[in-house]
């Protein structure tokens, strides 16, 4: 009962995460399924005619601004979602040491390639 | 003198596997492995785009290797998995109140099927048009 | 004539005596409409009266008696033994709770947390004495009444693996009953209790197992409080952006 005094709080950055976490696990869960039948399946087994997804349409659609604004967020978003998941999953499975060191690399990660795919699809423009 | 001497017992590592309810959850967890696995062949296949058109095909042909034919297969059941769940929880973080009662979750979930059913849809149509 | 019985296992503890807890069987009668909690009192009263368990109401609405039935967190009096018969049935004291003794929990770092959220109704500036009590449609109360209706079991907290794994975490009973102030429309309090949460150990510590709201004897859904919750957080933490404090 000696605790009179306000107790100071300190402010979680996760809401950032978080945010990315949601957006990127809602991306996942609308459309990821659908573009592993497409890209995954159904093309490299034929049922969906290769011409259909050919160098020369895909290249100009990654050419435009919108093509490739699309192509980086279905692509890079999803590893947001994904690195937040493996960073708590490292605390969940119990390997509580250099948990800043857990949490610069899953992010870090996500965040070079993110700025990889950019980089290649500005070099596409 | 006290006699008190309070127990403490350590949440063991394998702890997800002990109960059905945590080892789905680690599942749902889990499917991330595999998502992030599939961006990484994106990743590769928008690395190839830029690289031309045989590195591209290249690539294309890659992906019908057995291997890769099996992995997508395994991924897509993950990426479900995670689409089920995710609806599942849909409505715990969505509190719609319309004229003074609270959406049915059961209306809420319908609605996400709906939408990715829609959305599958449509992407099919728009790669295959 | 042969009666028919069942075997409980109990997980016992005496500090004076014990370096760590080990288990003893117990054969009762079996009777269908027996709950666990009565069959604790039949051993207690027949077979061995040096085991400790708490209780009191018999009814699910006291809170006393969580403990851990088959590995998975229940209140004695609302599982019977005919959900089980004929296997064996174990029981343990709760998980992620310090034992005291036997079936019996130290609940002092729960009980601290539910007092941390300030689980009471900060009036606004201008509510005074004279301006009469305080009024509520049957609206208002709808959008909390669910989260008030938590009986302090800890059995969320037994069913919390993130609780478990770092007992900092807040926890989902008093985030529950955060929420039940926070959206009371009496209350005024919601900046104090924000700062509450937007600490790493507020509802930044939980990663949705949604186990806790399944255990809840009273439905109580912690789960789907934290979500929303993590959702106001993440307004104020944008807001806080545009406007430091």
């Amino acid at each position: 009962m000696n605790e009179l005094k306000e107790k100071t709080y300190k402010r979680s950055h996760e809401p950032v995460f978080w945010g990315l976490f949601g957006a990127g696990g809602m991306l996942c869960a609308f459309i990821t399924p659908v573009m592993i039948l497409i890209t995954g399946l159904l093309i490299p087994l034929g049922y969906i005619n290769r011409s259909h997804f050919d160098y020369n349409n895909l290249h100009a659609f990654a050419s435009t601004w919108y093509g490739a604004l699309i192509i980086l967020v279905l692509i890079a978003l999803p590893l947001w979602h994904t690195f937040h998941r493996i960073f708590h999953g490292l605390h969940d499975l119990g390997i509580k040491r250099g948990r800043d060191w857990q949490r610069v690399l899953c992010y870090g990660f996500a965040f070079t390639v993110s700025v990889f795919i950019a980089t290649l699809l500005f070099a596409m423009f | 003198m006290s006699k008190r001497k309070p127990y403490i017992r350590k949440l063991e590592t394998n702890w997800w596997l002990k109960t059905g309810f945590y080892t789905r959850y680690m599942l749902r967890e889990g499917s991330c492995i595999f998502i992030t696995l599939y961006s990484l062949i994106l990743t590769w296949g928008i690395f190839n785009l830029s690289q031309g058109e045989s590195s591209f095909n290249m690539w294309l042909d890659t992906l019908q290797n057995p291997f890769f034919i099996i992995l997508h297969l395994i991924v897509l059941i993950f990426a479900l998995y995670h689409s089920i769940t995710w609806f599942a929880l849909a409505p715990k973080a969505i509190a719609l109140w319309v004229k003074g009662t609270r959406i049915e979750d059961s209306v809420i979930i319908a609605t996400h099927y709906a939408a990715f059913a829609i959305v599958t849809v449509l992407c099919l149509l728009i790669i295959t048009l | 004539m042969n009666k028919k019985t069942i075997v409980i296992d109990i997980l016992r503890y005496r500090p004076e005596m014990d370096e760590k807890p080990f288990t003893q069987s117990f054969e009762v009668p079996y009777i269908e409409d027996t709950s666990i909690l009565e069959a604790l009192q039949y051993i207690k009263d027949h077979l061995d009266s040096t085991i400790s368990f708490r209780w009191s109401c018999r009814m699910a609405i006291c809170g006393s008696c969580g403990l851990m039935i088959d590995n998975i967190p229940k209140l004695g009096c609302k599982a019977f033994l005919r959900d089980y018969y004929p296997n064996k049935i174990s029981l343990e004291p709760l998980a992620n709770f310090p034992i005291e003794r036997d079936l019996v929990v130290v609940m002092d770092d729960f009980m601290q947390k539910l007092e941390s959220v300030k689980p009471y109704l900060i009036p606004g500036d201008n509510a005074c004495m004279s301006s009469g009590e305080y009024q509520q449609t049957p609206l208002q109360m709808e959008k909390y009444k669910q989260f008030s209706m938590c009986i302090n079991c800890g059995l969320c907290y037994a069913a919390c693996p993130q609780y478990g794994l770092d007992n900092n975490f807040i926890g989902p009973a008093a985030l529950a009953l955060l929420a039940r102030y926070d959206r009371d429309s009496r209350d005024a309090g919601s900046a104090q209790r924000m700062k509450i949460l937007n600490q790493e150990e507020g509802v930044w510590g939980c990663t949705f197992v949604g186990y806790c709201s399944t255990v809840c004897p009273k439905k109580v859904d912690p789960a789907a409080a934290i979500q929303l919750l993590k959702v106001e957080s993440s307004k104020d933490y944008l807001i806080g952006l545009f406007k430091p404090d």
